[in-house]
């Protein structure tokens, strides 16, 4: 693993904080007062600052402090929790959002946005709420450079002091230490008395004095003078002092440095010079051991009646080993004092510990075990299980021609496996099926944004968020989806003042339940607005010349006219619904997941659409069809109706075309045979059968093929991953006898039939 | 012998961080994703040097030193904090609860080796 995967595993971490974030807050906002809730907030917060820092996205960590800080603010009970400080920290958590793609896509966010939050936040923080009518009077001046500046320091005093090693190797010249010497060198004596509270954190004075020794070159006398008689000495006191003779071209602080750790639990003197006499007389006398030796014998402790040898756990024979391997080191000895554990406490301690570690078990219920398993082996085994399941209706089949008076036992047994198979698969696809309220969660931000813009105060109700289905449909639901909410906001919903004078709450709600609905998933966004206007949709209509002037329309009909491509009720296309594309945009990226959406509206109560997605994007219910002797899949989703052509509703369209009338409408004629190069002409309409579609665009076209076999799901099986894409064919799939069948393209055949031919490679004629 | 550290870090960013650095100065690592955890897979563990987190699910890094420093084979363990907390109130709480040193983030992996080799034989 490498950083760049780091990195990536860092802005996934970053999305799922973000919706925690975000669900946190929208609970506080609903009067959640739980303080774990607070905690998880703050959390989510730090942990992508703590994220930001160590890949050098200053950006997003000098806006992650401030959040930061306030939100402890809150924790800690500084600050209430107010209604406007929510809000503050909600249009808070969606600047983060943006600064955490801007700084994975590697763009900039306008400044000023983060500014003016930074500002209000650190107002909530300081307990002096800016004015709602201030902040967005001065964007720029103070906070913008808490945005911009490389090192995340800003006007609220963070300053991450960073931990810095560098005293150790860099020649410090600024600073003159004295009594140098010729070479540049100074003496310092150190003194350093530990107290047992050093050695309790785990700090060693042995490390201490090695990691000195670093700095430069030492003369160490050990001080035992403390030391008790064994029966009196308290196996975790502290006895021993040091003095250390210290020649360095470092200066004080570099000696001081190493001492960091520990200089809350011991005394630590520095001092330039040294007794050199003291420590010669030492020197002389030690060689390689430069201090006294230490009154000190292990064999007492077997007498010790009050430490049983058997309780020793093995970690305390390493410790208690230790310091006879490391003689060498100076001082070394003086860890058996300290290293001599205090057992009798131990059961005891052991006991309270154990118990105290169940208590936290048991008050936090433990989180649903997961794994995570890369895409890939999950959708490997989905291509298995459906391999399995056309194996499995192969093997039915051979089975019904091969029967010989029918073996009951095997036909049992092949129910049996059709059973296991079909749960193996619904098993299987479960694993790739997600809650879609991550993208139900990225909503509630959607609607916030769009009635800040449009002015209307709207409440987004979400029903069913964990309502599964296939990741890929998932992903793509986010986008229509999104576009979808925009429109009901825009025009659906009221402005609070018309609201109020219709006698409705001012506040809209708009309603989006995700249910799972005969083996699909229906969404609905339900809002209490306005309703269609269908005057309007109407005279548009005509003016688009969409229908004609006297067209006699259903109410239905009227309302589906938003679906029509290029059709746009908005007077100016503005950047909140239109993006200057209409709902025909959406129907389409629902069609290509092979779903169908519909609307509902009735005046001035509002309107619902309804999308219906399949739940998996691995299976497909289509129709098998027979085109120049060749088996083709035809998605069902995509076919209106299908209809046995009569002579006298065939008509030439010029040296090529041919048209079908369909009750008062002339609709294109498309031979598929023919387009997929299946076969040379025309084949005669009239031996056929005509299937009704609705493609890409929304224009519907009669294709002909030369029989229906029947409808049955198929699995879906990648041509790109076997073979190479082809135009006008989407993919292929194995059916029950064996066969491979292509599934058929529609947008692609019925762009070919607009006259745009397919590529000259499509030549395919062996199909299995 | 390789030296063993135990890690505990909510964060999957940090976690891999850690694992990454600490394996490749040579070290045996073992991880935990916060306190509650931590305390088990020490038992079992048993490593030499621990780096914890400070702001946890389930038992934050306070807890979580307490909680080593109560078991007697590890009260002697050296324990380093990581946290992005560089305010002084903090670190004296982690401090108080047993802490041997800490490490500022933002994360160097220079600087946590050398903290680690620090309070490590």
């Amino acid at each position: 693993m490498d950083m760049n995967e780091i990195k990536d595993i860092f802005f996934q971490e970053c999305e799922e904080q973000l919706a925690e974030l975000e669900s946190g807050l929208l609970r506080i906002n609903d009067g959640d007062t739980d303080p774990e809730t607070v905690n998880a907030v703050f959390r989510a917060v730090h942990s992508i600052k703590g994220g930001a820092g160590a890949f050098g996205l200053d950006d997003l960590v000098a806006f992650a402090h401030v959040f930061e800080t306030t939100l402890d603010c809150v924790r800690s009970n500084k600050i209430q929790a107010t209604p406007e400080l929510l809000k503050v920290m909600l249009k808070s958590a969606d600047v983060l959002a943006d600064l955490t793609a801007a700084a994975r896509d590697g763009v900039s966010v306008d400044p000023s946005r983060t500014s003016t939050l930074v500002k209000e936040l650190d107002a909530f923080a300081k307990g002096t709420p800016l004015p709602a009518s201030a902040p967005a009077a001065e964007p720029v001046v103070a906070a913008a450079p808490a945005a911009a500046a490389p090192a995340p320091t800003d006007e609220s005093g963070f300053q991450p002091v960073p931990f810095s090693f560098e005293g150790f190797d860099d020649e410090d010249a600024a600073a003159e230490p004295p009594q140098q010497d010729a070479d540049g060198r100074s003496v310092f004596t150190v003194r350093f008395k530990p107290r047992s509270d050093l050695y309790a954190k785990g700090n060693e004075a042995v490390l201490l004095l090695r990691d000195l020794a670093r700095v430069g070159d030492l003369q160490v006398i050990c001080e035992t003078e403390d030391l008790p008689a064994i029966d009196q000495l308290d196996p975790e006191g502290a006895y021993f002092s040091w003095l250390i003779r210290v020649e360095t071209d470092k200066d004080e602080e570099a000696i001081r440095h190493v001492f960091e750790f520990a200089e809350w639990d011991c005394l630590i003197e520095v001092t330039p010079g040294a007794d050199e006499e003291l420590f010669s007389v030492h020197s002389d006398s030690g060689e390689d051991l430069p201090m006294a030796p230490v009154p000190f014998d292990l064999s007492m402790l077997d007498e010790e009646p009050a430490v049983p040898a058997e309780e020793a756990t093995p970690s305390n024979v390493v410790e208690l080993a230790k310091p006879a391997a490391a003689v060498q080191e100076p001082a070394a000895a003086a860890e058996a004092p300290m290293a001599a554990p205090n057992l009798p406490r131990a059961e005891k301690a052991i006991a309270a510990e154990a118990e105290k570690k169940e208590a936290a078990v048991a008050a936090v219920p433990a989180a649903p075990q997961t794994i995570r398993v890369d895409l890939d082996r999950v959708d490997r085994l989905i291509n298995l299980v459906g391999e399995l399941v056309i194996n499995q209706a192969m093997l039915a089949q051979s089975v019904v021609e091969n029967e010989t008076g029918g073996s009951s036992a095997i036909n049992l047994g092949l129910e049996e496996l059709q059973q296991l198979t079909r749960e193996i698969q619904d098993s299987v696809m479960a694993i790739r099926a997600q809650p879609v309220k991550p993208v139900f969660q990225r909503m509630g931000r959607i609607v916030r944004e769009i009635a800040d813009m449009t002015g209307k105060s709207v409440r987004l109700v979400t029903e069913g968020e964990n309502t599964e289905v296939d990741k890929t449909v998932i992903d793509k639901l986010a986008e229509p989806l999104t576009h979808m909410i925009r429109n009901a906001v825009d025009h659906g919903l009221e402005t609070p003042e018309k609201r109020a004078a219709l006698g409705k709450n001012p506040e809209g709600v708009l309603r989006l339940t995700a249910k799972h609905r005969s083996g699909r998933i229906v969404i609905e966004i339900a809002d209490d607005g306005a309703g269609i206007n269908r005057e309007r949709v109407r005279a548009k209509a005509i003016e688009n010349g969409l229908i004609a002037p006297d067209q006699n329309l259903s109410d239905e009909e009227i309302d589906n006219l938003i679906f029509h491509p290029g059709f746009s009720t908005a007077e100016k296309l503005s950047d909140i619904s239109g993006r200057g594309v209409g709902m025909d945009v959406v129907k389409r990226s629902i069609q290509q997941l092979g779903g169908r959406i519909s609307i509902a509206s009735k005046p001035g109560k509002g309107s619902v659409f309804t999308m219906s997605l399949p739940l998996t994007l691995a299976v497909l219910d289509g129709m098998v069809v027979t085109v120049a002797n060749q088996t083709l899949v035809v998605p069902l989703t995509a076919i209106v109706e299908t209809l046995q052509p009569e002579k006298a509703d065939i008509h030439a369209f010029g040296p090529s075309q041919r048209l079908i009338a369909i009750r008062d409408t002339f609709c294109p004629l498309v031979d598929v045979g023919h387009i997929l190069n299946f076969r040379p002409d025309l084949a005669n309409p009239i031996d056929g059968v005509a299937l009704l579609v609705e493609s890409e665009g929304g224009g519907q076209r009669a294709l002909m093929v030369d029989a229906i076999q029947g409808q049955r799901q198929v699995v879906i099986k990648s041509l790109e991953a076997n073979y190479t894409n082809v135009p006008g064919i989407a993919a292929a799939t194995i059916l029950g006898d064996g066969r491979v069948a292509l599934i058929l393209d529609v947008d692609a055949v019925v762009t070919a039939s607009r006259g745009q031919a397919l590529s000259s490679e499509m030549t395919l004629s062996a199909t299995g | 012998m390789k030296k063993k550290v135990l890690t505990v870090d909510d964060s999957r960013t940090i976690r891999n961080m850690l694992l990454v650095t600490l394996t490749n100065a040579g070290f045996e690592t073992v991880q935990a994703e916060d306190g509650v955890e931590g305390l088990e897979v020490l038992e079992e563990s048993n490593p030499d040097v621990i780096v914890t987190d400070i702001n946890m699910p389930r038992l934050d890094g306070f807890g979580f030193i307490e909680g080593v420093r109560q078991n007697d084979r590890f009260r002697a363990i050296p324990i380093l904090v990581l946290t992005t907390e560089s305010d002084a109130e903090k670190k004296n709480r982690a401090r108080e609860a047993g802490a041997t040193g800490w490490i500022v983030k933002p994360f160097d992996p220079s600087k946590l080796i050398a903290a680690i080799e620090r309070v490590t034989a």
